[in-house]
């Protein structure tokens, strides 16, 4: 390939973007139901929160206990304003700040003892479950199992409580955060950061030969991934205006941010957003044609999936899709 | 330059150093030999924080290495080849020697550094975008020798950079770290291959179940009758 056809090949993927988010952006003036939209921005923030998980399961630190930090990022908010009266605007930073010191506490001694791969993933599937115990614990004021709702201020629509009637408000409040969730992958695609741990990844020990700080730099991803999976648990929590601790916490939304992140594929930027597309409409597919008569069976069905993506699509689907394309583009230069 | 007076070390309640005091001068070559298990990879990675000390001590140009940490170690001037060489397989050369220059000191020398070695290296230059995994033994070497010295070591510690290496590379192997030490880096090298190492450096230790049971001079070691018996085999 020439230099001018890589010019033109970036430029021309530069303008898919700006007319993909050119799309987005009008798209609440085109018409669409409020269940579309509902739609919609469910996918934008689930895809938000599978992009802050990626950025460390990508990098060989597979967390199964991310609903510890979206719990705590959604119930911090909603306790801080029913109990308090503090806005989502302070209480939304808050619980940010909470799950960053939840990943430095346990983050630090596992980084420094060197637990790693399944040792690691076992101590994350414990802390979602021991977050998500606790508020069922504290049912005083989270209401337990039976979840809870941040009370709502004047007529259910304002800045200051972060409550809006309609659904626009959090369309566009919920793009500009999958869009920053994306800089922020970018960022860390192009920092030195991002090579210092795929070398601790593949060699501990030589890494920390050169000088690398191992538990530093693993510090620093799990913390990042943490605060921004936190921020996507309080916006969930004031879109729904209901958390619970089996939609925002546990094993079960932990393993959901990691079977959607492998479904769409965790080495490539989209690849989660991809992920958060496909489960979300497969799971209103399933409950739109089977509706309550077979409970539980979106959960079989994503069970098999995962099996079946892991074996024969282990990159994911726009991973996989991308491997296509770059094969076809050797095939036809080679022609 | 670098000083350890009596060092022990150990895994767990597994003993592998007793008290092993060596001392590397500056632009001296030096050698650890010694039969496996001697505790050869133990002194190094004492050396370099990755294992801690019992006790005794271990200074760089008079500043105590003990109780700071490996990256504070590498920005004292020592660079670490590791044994079997531990490169990162699936980055490329380029990338590997990269990771060798990543600490926030050393990233200001990158680019120049990066020429010094490939200049030193034409070998990795060719093979800058191979992923590192796939090169040859011999080749890897290099990669892992170059990516020590991207740390901007004085003072080289190579572990063992001949182990699992085919005999012609071997010689290929102890020539580059001669070069290495006609640079002007001091050296201070583990080998199990006696006969070759010794025509290299200027002195040497014997180790043998964590204590240095000899030392002296190359010349004076390769006199020695028990020593020639024991490792050199002729």
């Amino acid at each position: 390939m020439s230099l001018g056809a890589v010019n033109t090949g970036l430029t021309g993927a530069r303008a898919l973007q700006a007319a993909g988010i050119g799309v987005l952006l009008i798209l609440p003036f085109l018409g669409g139901s409020d269940y579309f939209m509902h739609i919609l921005i469910q996918v934008l923030i689930w895809a938000f929160i599978y992009t802050s998980w990626a950025l460390m399961g990508r990098l060989g630190l597979v967390s199964l206990g991310h609903g510890a930090f979206m719990g705590i990022g959604a119930y911090t908010v909603v306790l801080l304003w029913n109990f308090l009266g503090i806005t989502p605007w302070l209480g939304i930073p808050i619980g940010v700040v909470l799950a960053v010191l939840l990943a430095l506490v346990i983050g630090f001694p596992c980084f420094r003892f060197r637990i790693v791969g399944h040792y690691f993933a076992l101590v994350t599937l414990a802390l979602g479950e021991v977050v998500r115990l606790t508020i069922i614990a504290l049912r005083d004021h989270t209401g337990g199992s039976l979840g809870l709702t941040p009370n709502r201020f004047g007529d259910g629509t304002s800045w200051y409580a972060l409550q809006f009637a309609d659904k626009e408000y959090f369309y566009y409040i919920a793009l500009a955060v999958w869009l920053a969730g994306l800089g922020i992958w970018v960022l860390v695609d192009r920092s030195m950061m991002r090579y210092a741990l795929i070398a601790v990844g593949e060699d501990e020990g030589a890494a920390a030969s050169l000088g690398i700080r191992v538990t530093v730099q693993k510090l620093r991803i799990t913390a990042l991934s943490a605060a921004l999976t936190a921020l996507g648990g309080g916006l969930y929590a004031q879109y729904l205006t209901y958390v619970n601790p089996s939609i925002v916490s546990g094993v079960t939304v932990s393993l959901h941010i990691v079977f959607a992140v492998i479904v769409g594929g965790m080495f490539t930027a989209f690849g989660p957003t991809v992920g958060a597309l496909f489960t979300i409409t497969l799971s209103e597919i399933l409950r739109i044609s089977f509706g309550a008569q077979i409970i539980g069976l979106d959960l079989s069905i994503y069970g098999l999936l995962l099996i079946l993506f892991i074996i024969f699509l282990p990159k994911g689907i726009l991973g996989s899709l991308q491997d296509l394309a770059a094969k076809r583009a050797r095939e036809a230069k080679a022609d | 330059m670098l000083e350890l007076k009596s060092v022990s070390a150990g895994y767990g309640s597994f003993q592998a150093l007793f008290g092993v005091s060596i001392e590397v001068r500056r632009g001296e070559a030096v050698a650890v030999i010694g039969p496996n298990g001697a505790g050869k990879t133990t002194l190094m990675r004492v050396i370099s924080g990755l294992l801690e000390t019992t006790s005794g001590e271990i200074a760089m140009e008079g500043r105590s290495l003990l109780d700071i940490a490996p990256h504070e170690i590498v920005a004292t001037g020592i660079g670490h080849v590791p044994e079997n060489r531990r490169l990162f397989p699936r980055m490329t050369v380029e990338e590997n020697l990269k990771m060798g220059a990543f600490a926030p000191a050393a990233r200001g020398k990158y680019k120049e550094r990066l020429a010094f070695v490939y200049d030193l290296f034409p070998a990795m230059m060719e093979r800058r975008n191979q992923m590192a995994g796939t090169m040859s033994g011999g080749e890897q070497q290099m990669c892992a020798i170059g990516r020590a010295l991207m740390t901007g070591p004085s003072l080289l510690l190579m572990d063992e950079p001949s182990a699992g290496l085919a005999p012609v590379i071997v010689q290929q192997v102890f020539d580059l770290v001669r070069r290495i030490r006609d640079d002007g880096y001091t050296v201070l090298i583990v080998e199990q291959n006696v006969r070759q190492v010794l025509k290299l450096v200027d002195r040497a230790y014997l180790l043998e179940a964590g204590t240095v049971k000899s030392g002296g001079t190359a010349e004076e070691l390769l006199g020695s009758e028990s020593l020639r018996k024991a490792y050199v085999g002729i």
